[in-house]
């Protein structure tokens, strides 16, 4: 897998298809904004995105749904260089 | 992660992809890799390690902890239609228990590869019995398993 050029802007994985991760344009109106968010359950489609990720010396993007056909184990955790 | 590492081949065996997430910056994920895990783990950590920092994903699993501004300690087991099948959040202090995560993907599996005419009882484990759902078996899951049989 061949390194991506890196930057220095702050990379963040993006949900895709939910607009709530997507850069938001100016409302046009006053209206209150209508929070809705993808949220995890099981029986329920996953949730697709795009990450920044570090592989094996590599650093790469990864795309859930490129997975999919396989099992996934998908594990967050609070931070590196934590303890636990 | 270092336990889903040690764990690494017997899931690739099981046909599992392994995906690790956190708010740090995957050029954090190197140094930690380079640093401490690779101690801890012949060669590394094998999978990919995902940066998170503005926590969408982590909003979109329910595992994102405003207050602090991290990752909670989520595990999502997902099956080849992309669906979650399974999903554990436990506070930081507690780390999991990755023989268990293995159970239920084996657990997962074979109710999948029955197509749903297999279910495996409480505490099941590869090899034990299994249950049949259907009109014989209402009433009478006593007669082919007790709580007893859970090791």
């Amino acid at each position: 897998m061949a390194d991506q050029p890196e930057g220095c802007a702050r990379v963040t994985g993006a949900v895709l298809g939910d607009p709530s991760s997507e850069p938001a344009e100016p409302p046009a109106t006053q209206e209150p904004v209508k929070e809705e968010r993808m949220t995890a359950r099981v029986g329920q489609k996953a949730p697709d995105f795009n990450a920044p990720a570090y592989y094996k010396g590599s650093f790469t993007n990864v795309q859930l749904s490129d997975y999919f056909g396989k099992w996934i184990l998908l594990c967050f955790y609070p931070g590196d260089f934590t303890f636990v | 992660m270092s336990a889903v590492a040690d764990k690494y081949q017997q899931l690739q065996d099981l046909g599992v992809e392994v995906f690790s997430a956190s708010v740090d910056s995957h050029f954090v994920h190197k140094m930690w890799n380079d640093h401490e895990l690779i101690k801890m783990v012949d060669g590394g950590i094998p999978f990919h390690m995902l940066s998170d920092q503005a926590g969408n994903i982590g909003r979109a699993y329910g595992v994102w902890d405003e207050a602090q501004g991290i990752e909670l300690r989520g595990r999502f087991i997902i099956d080849p239609d992309g669906v979650i099948q399974a999903m554990e959040v436990l506070t930081p202090p507690v780390g999991r228990r990755i023989a268990e995560t293995i159970r239920q993907v084996q657990a997962f599996q074979l109710v999948r590869a029955s197509g749903g005419a297999e279910a495996t009882p409480a505490g099941w484990m590869p090899g034990d019995i299994v249950l049949k759902p259907g009109p014989d078996l209402v009433g009478n899951v006593w007669k082919v398993w007790k709580p007893d049989m859970e090791k």
